[in-house]
């Protein structure tokens, strides 16, 4: 009882003061999700979700400060692309910064503009993939961004655009406290690839609500900066259609926290959901991968690629699950999770699930951890290659599965840069 | 459900979907004893508490110790993280303790014991006859022998060879002797691998448990024989809630052997054991358990809930455990026999068939908890599931920041025979230093495609293919048992179906 409490107070003390607006569409979204959220209350360090992660940092009412972080002149990534950029500062609009939203093939809307919109496209999606993620497991830190998120995207593909959507968080100031929903619908044979990049906000919650129509097409690539104070929850809700493809990849160097959960439903036949992380934790780091994808459908496929590579007392978590239905047959699930200890310090922590109910299926998961390879070491130092460079080549060989997961070169080659970039900055 | 009407997959064997439905669909222990037997009230209270120590003749520290847990216990909730559904047990509902009323004066030897229960024991193959015998297999003059623990209700009928064994300073006895026998042992070990509040059915077995056996292995002894307790209910509405307590210490070896049965009964009948297994330095346990409680019938009428807590402390360097359980009773499993490595070197290792048909549920698994450098575990665990069961794999590995230089390989396989049954695995892995290396594979399918494919393009056909396939699905595990274990798992798995195939 005194738990369930906790998680009441957690949820009234964070709700004091907020005021959504109750209008039009999103007001009763908005609502709806605010009365899904009361029995929940807030997560605490208790729950068996979030057994390896402790959430009181976002779910205080007030963000911990984090201090801006100066990346020099290094590039932002992505930037070699032709792409449609939208920029949010410290989670807010910024159109001086931002691209015409207009491109063939694509409806581009902001959230705060569409929320009082008549019978809008949204309105059947907002909320409703959330909503449909909590259940076998509560997230309510994503109900609370649906109850409250004030800013996002709307995207709706109808056709193939010439170029992909890029979303750039930045931020200026050490408080921002940010909540963005993104709610993005590819119909039928459409196709989008969707970037994001940028640390958003001292603190980020954010949802994206993915719906893809029979055969549509969704590549997602996102990296979620260098800043090393900044804190993040964000959730991937997908609905996948028929012979639908979904492809997600995200690299996170950095940031004292940070959880990323999907939540992914193969519902139609033959449909495909890759998603793969990469991440390197130098210190203060607690880095969470939490995953959940569900196979409804016959002869679907789905693979969860997830590396971390850690040093100097930092944590990863891995929490996946492929669950797969009664009469989801001929399934094939794949699942790895591994992590490169660089140091005696740093901690991993995996809880890699499978729970089926189908019989012909091919399901498995791999989970290893463990030193650098001593003898691929000594091998490579045989050959003339420095220490330095030699464990470089390791550590990009050991990440480069989830990489390959990257269907487009010249954006894989851009994440491979910042690898290089990163494993520089952080060699002993 | 019948073989006919059950839809088997291309590739399955139907020998092998019948053996297993023959396991629960024929359950070969079903029948009881008439037997008059002297029962405590119903429930559960300090009254009852007092009642059981009373009836064992106990001294006042066992007593309060009882009673701290059943204090304990009473503010406690029962878990239910464990994927397993059943309605409410009603803890006021059954009799915590049965003993036959024969026994109200302890027989000095087996030639004493009530000729009805030793009759029992022998329609169940197991002869408490000092002879050369397990699991009804006649071993030939000369064969090693095993001495038995029979434990019918909630007592402790008869031990064998005690005398032989005695002589290599080896103790096996009922534990409700060892208190009153041997105090100071078990004062100095009992409760101390698994602790009075460690988790709601050991408490509730800390309170009420009744029997079970002890074992002192002294330092530097290689126990003579095979240990073996025999586990029976029979009384109706009856729990069993027994303790084994196992010693070996320093530099000692003992191999110990536990088989379960239940008869049919309509009614689920609650069993909470405790197993805590104390291995010193560089000494050697190995604890194999074929669990055939009734499963209950194909609706799932019936049954036992089998809420175990089994542990093992390696406490000294390069002490050594294996854990070997083959699995295929019960309507509900909840165990996980666990390894604390403590001691610098040692090793635990976990062998697990489990077998779910019908309505039975099963989650189970195991814990190695790596403290000591260069500690070494392995994990080998098969789960086949049938009908509409379901059967979860639940462990956990943990790599303590000084446990450096350890290694934990862990492999779960799962089968599924039926579209109507589900196959989970749960996984926990921490790991906190970066010398170890934890591995873990898990793998969930119907029987390989390739590996039939490849046994075929040898010649051979596709019966001989799935016989072999199937038989190698288990034999890591099978392996691992004891020889005379073997015999009656693998008629209860029959799994290995070499030979068997026309």
């Amino acid at each position: 009882m005194a738990v369930m409490q906790a998680k009441a107070d957690a949820l009234a003390a964070r709700l004091a003061g907020a005021r959504p607006d109750e209008g039009g569409w999103l007001g009763k979204a908005r609502a709806e999700a605010l009365a899904r959220l009361a029995p929940m209350g807030l997560p605490g360090r208790r729950d068996e979700y979030w057994r390896y992660t402790d959430p009181a940092s976002l779910t205080a009412p007030e963000p911990v400060s984090a201090a801006v972080f100066d990346a020099k002149a290094e590039p932002r990534p992505f930037t070699a692309l032709d792409r449609l950029k939208v920029v949010f500062v410290d989670g807010q609009f910024d159109a001086a910064q931002s691209d015409d939203l207009a491109l063939e093939g694509i409806e581009i809307e902001r959230l705060s503009l569409a929320g009082h919109a008549a019978n809008h496209w949204a309105a059947n999606l907002y909320g409703v993939l959330e909503a449909r993620g909590q259940t076998p497991v509560e997230r309510p830190l994503a109900t609370l961004n649906s109850a409250l998120a004030t800013e996002g995207v709307l995207i709706r593909v109808t056709g193939k655009p010439s170029k992909p959507v890029s979303l750039i968080y930045l931020r200026k100031s050490n408080n921002s406290d940010a909540m963005l929903h993104h709610c993005i619908k590819v119909e039928s044979g459409a196709e989008l690839t969707l970037l994001e990049n940028g640390p958003a906000a001292a603190r980020l919650s954010k949802v994206l609500e993915v719906d893809l129509a029979d055969g549509a097409r969704f590549h997602h690539i996102r990296t979620q900066g260098r800043d090393h104070e900044r804190r993040a929850v964000t959730h991937i809700f997908a609905r996948i259609g028929a012979q639908a493809l979904f492809k997600s990849f995200t690299l996170t160097a950095n940031g004292r926290l940070t959880r990323n959960e999907a939540f992914i439903e193969l519902l139609g036949a033959d449909a495909v959901a890759h998603i793969a992380g990469a991440s390197m934790g130098d210190g203060d780091f607690v880095h969470d991968d939490t995953v959940f994808v569900t196979h409804a459908a016959e002869r679907c496929e789905s693979r969860q690629v997830f590396k971390k590579v850690l040093k100097n007392g930092a944590v990863g978590v891995f929490q996946g699950k492929i669950l797969v239905k009664q009469g989801a047959q001929k399934t094939d699930g794949y699942q790895i999770s591994q992590s490169l200890l660089l140091d005696d310090d740093s901690q991993f922590l995996a809880k890699p699930e499978l729970e089926i109910y189908a019989d012909d299926v091919k399901c498995s998961h791999g989970s290893t951890s463990g030193a650098m390879d001593e003898t691929a070491l000594y091998y490579l130092r045989s050959r003339g290659v420095p220490l330095k460079q030699a464990q470089s080549l390791l550590v990009l060989a050991f990440l480069a599965e989830a990489i390959s997961e990257i269907e487009d070169e010249a954006i894989a080659d851009d994440i491979r840069n910042r690898l290089e970039g990163w494993l520089h900055r952080h060699e002993h | 459900m019948t073989a006919v009407d059950m839809e088997v997959r291309d590739g399955v064997d139907r020998e092998t979907i019948e053996t297993v439905q023959a396991m629960s669909g024929s359950y070969k222990y079903g029948w009881s004893t008439d037997i008059e037997m002297d029962y405590a009230p119903k429930g559960i209270s300090e009254d009852i508490v007092r009642l059981i120590s009373e009836k064992n003749e106990e001294p006042e520290w066992m007593l309060n110790w009882r009673l701290a847990a059943y204090r304990r216990w009473v503010q406690m909730e029962e878990p239910h993280w464990a994927m397993l559904s059943y309605p409410e047990i009603d803890y006021q509902d059954q009799y915590y303790y049965a003993k036959p009323k024969s026994m109200a004066v302890k027989p000095k030897s087996l030639d004493e014991v009530d000729p009805k229960l030793l009759a029992t024991y022998e329609k169940l193959g197991i002869p408490l006859k000092e002879q050369m015998l397990l699991a009804g297999v006649e071993a030939p003059e000369g064969e090693r022998k095993v001495a038995v623990d029979a434990v019918f209700d909630s007592v402790s009928v008869g031990t064998t060879f005690r005398a032989e064994l005695e002589k290599a300073g080896v103790i096996f006895c009922p534990i409700s002797e060892a208190i009153r026998e041997y105090p100071d042992l078990v004062q100095k070990y009992l409760g101390t691998v698994v602790p009075a509040t460690d988790n709601f059915f050991a408490t509730l077995n800390s309170a009420v448990f009744s029997d079970g056996s002890f074992v002192y292995i002294p330092k530097g002894t290689r126990c003579p024989m095979e240990l073996s307790t025999y586990f029976r209910i029979n009384a109706e509405n009856t729990g069993q809630f027994e303790r084994t307590l196992i010693i070996a210490d320093e530099g000692s070896y003992v191999s110990y052997l536990e088989g379960c049965t239940a008869p049919k009964r309509d009614t689920h009948q609650l069993h909470a054991a405790v197993v805590e297994l104390v291995i010193l330095k560089d000494a050697e346990v190995k604890y194999s358990t074929v669990q055939n409680w009734y499963p209950g019938d194909e609706n799932g009428k019936g049954g036992i809930y089998n809420f175990v807590t089994k542990r093992a402390d390696c406490r000294g360097d390069r002490a050594k455990v294996m854990w070997t359980q083959v699995e295929t009773g019960s309507a509900i499993t909840w165990k996980y026999p666990s390894c604390i490595l403590r001691g610098d070197d040692s090793q635990g290792e976990f062998y697990s068939i489990a077998i779910a048909n019908n309505a039975q549920q099963a989650d189970t698994g195991t814990k190695m908890v790596h403290l000591g450098k260069r500690t070494k575990s392995r994990i080998v665990s098969k789960g086949i599931s049938a009908g509409r069961a379901q059967n979860t794999y639940r462990g956990l590995v943990s790599m303590h920041p000084k446990a450096t230089d350890s290694r934990n390989y862990t492999q779960c396989d799962s089968l599924l025979i039926g579209d109507k049954c589900g196959a989970h695995t749960v996984p926990y892995i921490e790991v906190k230093n970066n010398s170890s290396r934890v591995e873990h594979e898990a793998t969930t399918s119907k029987v390989d495609e390739d590996q039939l494919f490849y046994c075929r393009s040898r010649g051979m056909d596709e019966e001989e293919a799935v016989a072999l396939v199937v038989n190698g699905f288990c034999k890591e595990v099978l392996q691992a048992l004891p020889m005379e274990f073997a015999m009656e798992a693998q008629s209860l798995v029959a799994i290995s179906l070499e030979g068997s195939v026309g």
